[in-house]
């Protein structure tokens, strides 16, 4: 599905030159839960946002779903963010004049659905946050958790096959951090891609791949054998 | 889609209404402003007959004493009797018409209306075909009627309906100081702008309400009006061979060939006048169209011009305010901009999705800019000028300030649109 080869990103100013990626390789494979860790400032969110089509990779190749994205524009790179790639931000990026409905609804407007198709889309996916009663509410009326789960019915609306998370539960306490991850976790085990960028061991530890980037250096967890995790941590059960 | 844009630049709008009410201030001012001073130059400088204006030439002859000559004089404006009615005779062009204003004092038999004047033009038969006046019943005189001082007149429709209450008045008897006149005609309400053919007598002057033959006028001593210039003392300055010109005189030719050809009759008509004693001065000869005629005469005023660069200059300071507000408000918005980009919208949709914002607010700007404009030629016909009263919108300058109003607002969004779109997601995301 994602297929990265020796990928580097360049970052030029007039008096500095910023490697964030050096000849990063790496596969994510159907049905995967991968977790991206590192230091601040290692490179995971720039690999996140190449691997999201949102910056173009200085170097190297990159395939989403055997295309290769090094050679679109921005037209094409738009319409394949939007049918195969989910985004969850740290900070739920929701539009706060639009309601629930509206804002799960942007990703299927650019799709040109009609009126039926995305009502059917956005009702099932609020319901599948535990949102469906609340949609035509603003997103400052929710909590963090909420608007989070807000923010992963978006992202899920356009039922996408690989779901991109930055930080998702770095703006939340613990409770409502468990009720998130939990949630990715479904979406995983019912087939979404989950590559998710953290640097809590905790949430680490329950994906079943990790990959750790060091000055935009990757290291694939799961092929030393020292560090490979034993599996995913039991779920834990949403708090309110 | 587009409703999608509409819904989204109306919540946008909604969101900081001091704002959006500001561009569209800042637009309805410029646009009206610009408007009302393009309307008063659009009624001030526009071609009065433009499918013949370059058929039609007002003649300049130079009849004046060596006196006071200087090299590389204009000749008269107007011309003397003796000039008009030797051209006249000479039938050299396609057609020709020699006049003047007048005053004419109109007897109804009536007893509930009293006799009142009306404005009036003495001229010769081919006045009507030359001009274009669009007649509602009948037609005017003939070149006969000039040669036999006919008593028949054409008379516009208000003067018909005022005295007849009807405009079914050909064959009809008018009493036009004192003496019975035929009606042969009765045209349209008319009013050519400028009033080209008599710059004398006003250049935004009402059409005349009555036309008589001008031979008829001057054997029934009818007043005349319009401005007269004499180089010698003279006891009749209206006489045949009077030192005085007073007279206008135009010619329709319908090529440049004919045009050229007048001319030179033009130059050898002052020379034989010179070699017979009665011109001193060199052929001095010009023959204008109505356009190159209006040009000479000024008859636009200076200022009218120089406001209208003023309001355009408005325009465009209130244009780059609103370039100014509207980037601002885009770049406030980076960080939805960043969202929508990630959920999938190109930067053409965000490009179309901020142009569409832009332009609803070209469109109420240019709507209140339409009010504005309004209210401006209302301001502008109360002034004493004789051409305020004509400030009014048409059909086509209404629809040049929508134009201007959405072209203009759409111009003031495409930068901030081009840069709006140009935000990068990535940044504006983990930004947040």
């Amino acid at each position: 599905m994602l297929h990265m080869q020796d990928v580097s990103k360049v970052f030029r100013t007039e008096m500095v030159e910023t490697h964030a990626l050096r000849n990063l390789s790496l596969e994510v494979c159907a049905g995967e839960f991968v977790a991206i860790t590192g230091p601040s400032g290692s490179g995971k969110t720039t690999f996140l946002n190449i691997a999201g089509l949102l910056e173009e990779l200085t170097g190297g190749k990159y395939l989403l779903d055997g295309i290769d994205v090094k050679q679109l524009g921005d037209k094409a790179r738009s319409h394949l963010r939007n049918e195969k790639i989910g985004f969850v931000f740290q900070s739920f990026n929701l539009i706060p004049d639009l309601n629930l409905f509206d804002n799960v609804d942007v990703p299927l407007r650019y799709r040109r659905m009609t009126r039926g198709e995305r009502k059917k889309r956005i009702e099932s996916a609020l319901e599948r946050v535990g949102l469906a009663s609340r949609m035509r509410h603003f997103p400052a009326e929710l909590s963090g958790g909420q608007q989070q789960r807000v923010a992963i019915a978006r992202a899920i609306a356009g039922d996408p096959t690989l779901l991109l998370a930055d930080e998702p539960t770095g703006n939340l306490d613990s409770a409502m951090a468990r009720e998130v991850m939990q949630l990715l976790e479904e979406l995983n085990a019912q087939g979404t891609i989950v590559v998710i960028v953290t640097h809590d061991p905790e949430i680490a530890a329950r994906a079943q791949r990790n990959v750790h980037i060091v000055d935009g250096v990757a290291t694939d967890l799961e092929r030393g054998p020292a560090l490979i995790r034993p599996g995913k941590p039991e779920a834990l059960q949403p708090t309110g | 889609m587009f409703t999608y844009y509409l819904d989204l630049a109306v919540r946008s709008l909604k969101r900081n209404v001091a704002l959006t009410i500001l561009m569209i201030v800042a637009i309805a001012f410029g646009v009206g402003a610009s408007m009302t001073t393009l309307t008063v130059l659009h009624v001030l400088a526009q071609d009065p007959i433009p499918h013949k204006s370059d058929q039609l030439f007002n003649v300049q002859l130079d009849p004046r004493k060596m006196e006071d000559f200087k090299p590389g004089e204009e000749p008269n404006d107007q011309m003397t009797l003796l000039d008009s009615q030797n051209l006249l005779r000479a039938k050299k062009a396609d057609r020709q018409v020699l006049m003047t204003g007048g005053n004419a004092a109109i007897e109804p038999q009536r007893a509930d209306l009293d006799p009142f004047f009306v404005e009036a033009r003495w001229t010769s038969a081919d006045f009507f075909a030359m001009f274009d006046t669009p007649f509602v019943a009948g037609t005017g005189w003939t070149a006969d009627d000039d040669d036999k001082n006919a008593r028949v007149v054409v008379i516009a429709r208000p003067l018909a309906e005022k005295v007849f209450g009807s405009t079914d008045v050909v064959g009809k008897e008018l009493r036009v100081a004192g003496t019975p006149m035929r009606i042969s005609g009765v045209i349209d309400d008319w009013r050519p702008t400028p009033h080209y053919y008599d710059l004398s007598t006003g250049a935004y002057a009402k059409a005349e309400q009555l036309f008589m033959p001008f031979t008829t006028s001057r054997e029934l001593k009818l007043g005349r009006s319009g401005t007269m210039n004499c180089w010698a003392e003279h006891k009749d300055p209206e006489a045949v061979g009077a030192p005085c010109e007073w007279i206008q005189f135009w010619v329709e030719l319908d090529s440049s060939a004919k045009a050229a050809a007048y001319r030179d009759y033009l130059v050898s008509y002052s020379q034989e006048q010179k070699r017979a004693g009665v011109y001193e001065r060199e052929p001095n000869v010009r023959l204008r169209d109505v356009n190159a005629w209006l040009a000479y005469q000024k008859v636009v005023p200076p200022d009218a011009r120089l406001q209208t660069w003023i309001a355009l200059g408005f325009l465009l300071v209130c244009l780059i305010n609103t370039v100014g507000l509207l980037l601002t408000k885009f770049l406030r918005r980076s960080s939805e901009i960043g969202v929508r980009r990630a959920l999938g919208a190109s930067k053409r949709s965000i490009f179309i999705q901020l142009v569409v914002e832009a332009g609803i607010v070209g469109l109420v700007g240019g709507l209140a800019g339409l009010g504005l404009a309004w209210l401006g030629l209302w301001a502008v016909r109360q002034q004493p000028a004789d051409y305020a009263e004509l400030a009014h919108l048409d059909l086509p300058m209404l629809a040049a300030t929508f134009g201007l109003a959405v072209v203009s607002s759409l111009l003031a969004g495409l930068l901030p649109a081009w840069r709006g779109c140009q935000i990068t997601p990535a940044i504006q995301l983990k930004s947040h």
